[in-house]
């Protein structure tokens, strides 16, 4: 017993780490196949829908629905990319080759670390965050570790020592560098409003969620929420942006030499930055779990008010997944060009022009109020 | 000379210079289209409609009364330009109730991996006894299964209506004694 309580401190957080990565994954597989799914649909086709487990697919309604859903088809995908011949090419750096997959996963899964993902209400009526660490920098850290996934598809292209992967990789990092800013610099007004002088929260998410409890951000700063959205696309190389891809003019972009769970490595860590990018908008702009703007908390303080804020926040990113999808299957890929002019000269200027606006809001409001 | 008439191009306005109009108009279109029921055929399950004059597998066909309708003249294998019918020809027996009409294939063999499916066979066929039907995949793991042979083409053919019923009328009309009917 005693061995149970001194280890507990130790064991608990690891078992909630593991929990959500767990989690984490499964999204990332649904999301593979929501991306197939919905891509279908848009484009009048079915998808996946053949796939059927052995027992479950056999249950008589449920199971037809289910494999025509395509539910079981993650499962199939991550299989063949497990059991596939792992083939490494003769010309590769093979140390940087393999090191690649995982320095692009690692940080994707490491921000999910500070992101809060509900709320529970503790013994003293506070509202307190569900997440691994809460710490006070929440949305500089994720800045910080979520730009070094591109170590990873420059480690990729230049270690697969192929030129189409080292365009690739090239324009990647190019595009991170120049949207970084614009996105660092439309939170700045976010954190000006949600973490005044004397507010307790910090930069931390758990406080611009908090601050969202009169009306979401997406409403009150509407252009701060158009920048952080686009240099999230750029940043998670989404189409529009996938500069890293574009797999009409560079084959594959930077994963053009790897096959097999070293593809599914990328793969996943794309889709685990779409997760995250998602996540973080939902919390900054959309409100986390707030129910409604201008309608915060409708639930109660048990157990079920924990669960169901888990459940809305989840909704929401949800839904952001579909948009990142929706907005793939709608709009063609920038030029490399328009992608840099897009961001050098109207999203930089446009981020900074609402710092400065925002800047001066708060200077008149606090000489008003004084 | 025609004139031509030069369209004044207006310039973008700022709403269209943002590009977002466009966006969610694009985003609308997209989303209506994932609503609409899909155009795919999920196809070994469900197969295409196909209109009668289709030139699939070419087959043989009987009448409804089940009696083969091809009488060996071999005119089918003659006209045939990639020559893929090969035809033995045979006697029916003298105790069949078909006996008068006197000939039957013993064999009959089309090579489907020399077929052009082109329906010269069918145009030629004084018998109607030769359709290009509506099965338009054959596969097979050897050269020897890509030759369909009798039972295989009266499979495939089955039965189709038969306007005439020649041979019946001439048997009839020899019975009443008028042979040259």
């Amino acid at each position: 017993m005693e061995i149970v309580t001194a280890t507990l401190p130790v064991v608990l957080p690891i078992a909630y780490a593991l929990g959500m990565i767990s989690v984490f994954m499964t999204l990332c597989g649904y999301s593979v196949l929501a991306e197939r799914k919905v891509s279908s649909w848009i484009q009048g086709r079915v998808g996946p829908n053949r796939t059927r487990m052995a027992l479950l697919g056999y249950i008589p309604v449920i199971g037809n629905f289910l494999t025509r859903l395509g539910l079981f088809q993650p499962a199939a995908d991550g299989l063949k990319f497990l059991f596939k011949e792992e083939i490494t090419p003769g010309h590769v750096r093979v140390g940087y080759y393999y090191l690649a997959p995982i320095v692009a996963l690692a940080p994707a899964l490491t921000t999910m670390a500070v992101l809060p993902f509900g709320r529970y209400v503790d013994a003293d009526g506070i509202a307190q965050p569900l997440v691994l660490a809460n710490i006070d920098l929440g949305m500089l850290f994720i800045l910080a570790i979520s730009s070094l996934g591109v170590y990873g598809i420059v480690l990729a292209g230049w270690a697969s020592n192929s030129k189409y992967p080292f365009l690739g990789s090239i324009r990647a990092s190019a595009q991170m560098i120049s949207y970084e800013l614009a996105m660092g610099l439309s939170l700045l007004p976010v954190f000006m409003w949600a973490a005044a002088p004397g507010s307790e929260y910090g930069m931390s998410l758990f406080g611009a969620v908090q601050a969202q409890q009169g009306g979401w951000l997406i409403i009150l700063q509407p252009l701060s929420a158009l920048i952080f959205l686009v240099a999230l696309f750029a940043e998670t190389n989404r189409l529009p942006f996938d500069m890293a891809e574009s797999e009409t003019d560079l084959v594959g972009g930077f994963h053009t030499e790897y096959g097999c769970f070293k593809f599914g490595i990328f793969f996943v860590a794309e889709y685990a930055h779409i997760i995250m990018g998602s996540a973080v908008f939902v919390l900054l702009f959309l409100g986390g779990w707030n129910f409604l703007p201008w309608f915060a908390d409708p639930w109660s303080d048990g157990l079920m008010g924990t669960l169901l804020s888990i459940a809305w926040f989840m909704a929401k990113v949800f839904f952001m997944i579909f948009f990142f999808i929706w907005i793939r299957w709608t709009l063609p890929r920038f030029r490399y060009d328009q992608v840099m002019s897009l961001g050098w000269k109207i999203l930089l200027p446009l981020a900074v022009g609402n710092l400065v606006l925002n800047t001066l809001i708060i200077a008149l409001y606090d000489t008003l109020t004084r | 000379m025609a004139k031509t008439k030069v369209i004044e191009r207006k310039p973008l306005t700022l709403a269209e210079k943002t590009f977002i109009p466009q966006i969610v108009g694009g985003l609308k279109t997209t989303f209506s289209t994932m609503l609409k029921k899909p155009v795919t055929l999920q196809y070994p399950d469900e197969r295409p409609n196909i209109p009668d004059n289709y030139r699939g597998v070419p087959t043989l066909v009987k009448d409804p009364n089940g009696r083969e309708k091809c009488v060996s003249c071999q005119l089918c294998e003659f006209v045939c330009p990639p020559k893929a019918i090969r035809i033995t020809p045979g006697e029916i027996d003298a105790e069949e109730e078909t006996a008068h009409v006197e000939k039957a294939p013993k064999e009959f063999d089309i090579n489907m991996l020399r077929c052009i499916y082109c329906g010269l066979c069918e145009e030629v066929c004084p018998e109607e006894a030769i359709f290009l039907q509506d099965v338009f995949s054959s596969s097979g793991y050897t050269r020897e299964e890509m030759i369909n042979h009798k039972e295989k083409l009266y499979e495939l053919g089955g039965t189709l209506p038969d306007r005439h019923y020649k041979w019946d009328k001439k048997k009839a009309a020899e019975e009443k004694g008028n042979p040259h009917h």
